[in-house]
């Protein structure tokens, strides 16, 4: 199936081509990173973890979501959407492949990554980490495959697959379970210590993940003779205004325990990333934003003309996509350093290196994307 | 063919389980492996302990006395990389409202609150930086108690950095040795880019009968080091006779650095 | 027998044979002479025994695995002092024992280290964070 990548039309060349340059920049950026360390970030002795690790966190959550096609079509057997899973689970591949690269460039000592493996450490989340997240790669890898397979050649998927696609389900959740462990379990770090996270974490997946679904399956649509169907896209709006609902609803559960209880810990974070902390704010205008955009998103996904219209039903999803980016992507991760153990102000922003290494890693993901969705609509023109 | 094919990979794996074996009995036939010790005179406890005299540190030293600093980053090649986001430092001062703010009070004695407060690896009896380490690079030594770095092993993930709620720990964002700007200690190494550093209580110095090099640079007597576990020893004589105080108690990583204010 | 697209397929093969030979003929006759490790520093001439931790022919081919299992011990399990198969009593470190009596890293480690191309600066990365001794050159 794979030579069906090979060949297409001029555009499909040329979106191949862009990432291409794109991920060559990126590349170029990380061996500058390599060779110089990771001093070419805004990393600092406070803010350990930036941008990488927040697009790794982000991105997870975009990968489990694969189960909320996946979930409803085997479990519930909701037929509108046979035709998506495979995008769904295609996607999935895609956002863990970025995630593994998102970890391997915030290494320090990149070549030493296999230590994970030759010092196996069951105390450390990451170790579990690494197992999920490859786990899950694996597992969609090969039941996105063989049930496309399947479907080229009009035979019904090998039975041995049932119960990858069953383990899959639950898999989903605790990828992004254990992720949101790495930072639930840290003494002393106030913003992250909620036995909420996971569920956040979990809520604001199926809010952006389904929301970037949405909008693939649009340009699925517009570019070639794949339709995910009127109704499978309503459903997973409904998927997407739910799970932006309970994104907020638990983010505003946060701000109750931190200000009604009143401890000022558990409120610096909040306030650094809303207001700003000690005359430091570097990070407000980018909350308010995602405040704006949440709301922005609610209101045209809950009102049921603006959700069913195209137009306005991208507008949402995109409002979605990037609200949870900011608030999952930037404010999370990076707000959780802030204040650092001694409640100093010390702040971080990306350098230039940085963000052309995560945007080459981004092409990376959406080529690896692009050839698979190729693939995957290939093989469903033909069998039309 | 068909079973000569599978003949040919039977015994082509059993081949190459033979060669896999090969370093395994060179290991097992190797004659009696060397002894390895410690040093006879290697200073020992169950878990070491600092306590840090503040009163004594404040009263006595003049103006600006930064000899724990300098005796420990000189001994142990610690970089001097001049930025506050870069910094590398295994001792150092940070405010007492800084360092305690949970116990930080208005009205508190005199100019406390700006008073400096000598910081370092708590060197915890549950440490978090251990728990979330996914090479074992940081572990505790179960001999001595000591949370100890091995650099050959790093991967540089950061995730203890996040860990650690002391701020105890540094990483090398680029090569430090340029960086060494006092007189290079020879017998000690320096560290490379892309690991995580930190105190290690001077385990080689310990090893050979020696005091920390702070300790040991303390003209004051302000800092006292010595087995938590014994009731005899001097760190618990000197906490039996004053009031003293950890940092972030509540977190249950169980310090083992104590301040007497 | 006829082969397809030979314009493409000869060409194609003689470029890959020419790519594949290319380190053999083009370091044909600059093979570098073998390294002689020089001995002659102050501390071993001084030894009335010259005799290292292991047999010469042993330490030739196995010093790195002791340097890692010294490593370990050192690091890992707290052991510093080495009793070796001879009886003599040393202190398991890189920088304050071996290069105590080689104290000539670029004529004793670096010849052979060179000559066996190891990577970057043709140096084992042990320097990299343990100081070698300064020699006088």
């Amino acid at each position: 199936m794979l030579e069906r990548a090979l060949t297409g039309s001029q555009q499909y060349y040329r979106l191949l081509m862009g990432l291409l340059i794109l991920m060559g920049m990126g590349f170029a950026a990380y061996l500058y990173q390599l060779n110089t360390g990771l001093t070419v970030t805004g990393l600092s002795r406070d803010v350990s973890w930036g941008f990488y690790i927040a697009q790794f966190t982000f991105l997870v959550g975009v990968a489990a979501s694969a189960v909320m096609v996946v979930l409803p079509y085997y479990l519930h057997n909701v037929k509108v959407f046979g035709r998506i899973t495979i995008l769904g689970e295609f996607l999935a591949v895609a956002s863990v492949t970025m995630c593994l690269l998102f970890i391997i460039v915030d290494l320090g000592k990149p070549m030493r990554l296999l230590n994970v493996i030759l010092y196996p450490s069951p105390n450390s989340i990451l170790f579990w980490d690494m197992i999920v997240l490859n786990g899950y790669l694996f597992l969609n890898i090969v039941i996105g495959w063989n049930v496309l397979e399947a479907e080229r050649k009009g035979t019904a998927a090998p039975s041995w697959l049932k119960p990858l696609i069953y383990v899959s389900i639950p898999w989903a959740i605790s990828i992004h379970t254990v992720t949101a462990f790495l930072y639930a379990g840290l003494p002393g770090r106030h913003l992250w210590l909620h036995s909420i996270l996971a569920a956040r974490f979990l809520a604001s997946a199926f809010a952006s993940g389904p929301a970037l679904l949405i909008l693939l399956a649009f340009v699925l649509k517009k570019y070639t003779k794949f339709d995910a169907g009127k109704e499978a896209i309503d459903k997973l709006s409904q998927v997407v205004l739910y799970g932006m609902l309970v994104s907020i609803f638990f983010l505003g559960l946060e701000f109750f325990t931190a200000f009604y209880s009143n401890i000022p810990s558990h409120q610096h974070g909040l306030k650094y990333l809303f207001v700003g902390l000690d005359g430091h704010g570097k990070l407000v205008p980018f909350m308010w934003l995602f405040a704006l955009l949440a709301l922005a998103a609610v209101v045209l996904l809950i009102n049921p003309n603006t959700r069913k219209q195209e137009k306005t039903l991208k507008i949402a999803c995109l409002c979605v996509f990037f609200a949870m980016w900011i608030e999952k992507g930037l404010g999370l991760v990076i707000g959780g350093f802030i204040p650092n153990p001694f409640e100093q102000v010390r702040e971080y922003l990306p350098t230039v290196p940085e963000l052309i290494i995560t945007i080459g890693i981004w092409a990376t993901g959406f080529f690896v994307l692009t050839i698979l969705y190729k693939i995957a609509v290939s093989v469903k023109e033909e069998v039309e | 063919m068909e079973s000569n094919r599978r003949s040919f990979l039977k015994i082509g794996g059993i081949c190459a389980l033979g060669l896999g074996a090969l370093p395994v009995t060179k290991a097992l036939a190797r004659k009696a492996v060397p002894q390895v010790s410690e040093f006879p005179e290697a200073l020992k406890a169950n878990q070491w302990a600092m306590v840090v005299d503040m009163k004594k540190c404040w009263e006595k030293a003049e103006e600006d006395c930064k000899d724990c600093i300098l005796a420990c980053h000189q001994y142990h090649n610690v970089p001097d990389i001049g930025t506050l986001k870069e910094e590398i430092k295994w001792i150092w001062q940070e405010s007492y409202h800084d360092t305690f703010h949970d116990q930080a009070t208005q009205f508190n004695i005199e100019n406390i609150e700006h008073n400096p407060i000598m910081v370092l690896c708590n060197h915890c009896t549950s440490p978090p930086c251990v728990r979330v380490c996914p090479t074992k690079a940081t572990f505790k030594d179960k001999k001595s108690g000591i949370v100890k770095m091995d650099y050959h092993r790093c991967i540089g993930c950061r995730f203890c950095m996040a860990g650690c709620p002391y701020g105890a720990r540094s990483f090398n964002f680029r090569d430090p040795i340029p960086y060494i700007k006092t007189e290079l200690n020879m017998e000690y190494p320096a560290r490379e880019r892309g690991v995580v550093e930190k105190c290690s209580f001077c385990t080689e110095r310990l090893a050979r009968g020696l005091f920390p090099a702070c300790v040991e640079a303390c003209r004051h007597g302000a800092l006292t080091f010595g087995d938590i576990t014994d009731p005899n020893s001097s760190v618990r004589k000197v906490l039996a006779e004053n009031y003293s105080i950890k940092r972030k108690p509540e977190l249950g990583t169980g310090p083992n650095v104590y301040y007497i204010i | 027998m006829k082969i397809y697209n030979a314009k493409l397929i000869i060409p194609g093969l003689l470029i890959f044979v020419v790519m594949a030979t290319f380190p053999i003929w083009y370091n044909k006759g600059t093979a570098a002479p073998p390294p002689e490790p020089k001995l002659n520093t102050p501390a071993i001439q001084r030894m009335a025994e010259k005799q290292c931790v292991l047999p010469k022919d042993q330490m030739r081919t196995e010093h790195m695995q002791l340097l890692n299992e010294w490593r370990t011990e050192v690091v890992r399990n707290g052991n510093r002092l080495y009793v070796a198969w001879d009886g003599k009593e040393y202190n398991m470190s890189l920088q304050n024992e071996c290069m105590r009596c080689h104290s000539n890293k670029s004529e004793f480690c670096d010849t052979c280290h060179v000559y066996a191309g190891l990577k970057s600066g043709s140096q084992p990365y042990c320097w990299t964070c343990h100081i070698a001794p300064k020699e006088n050159k």
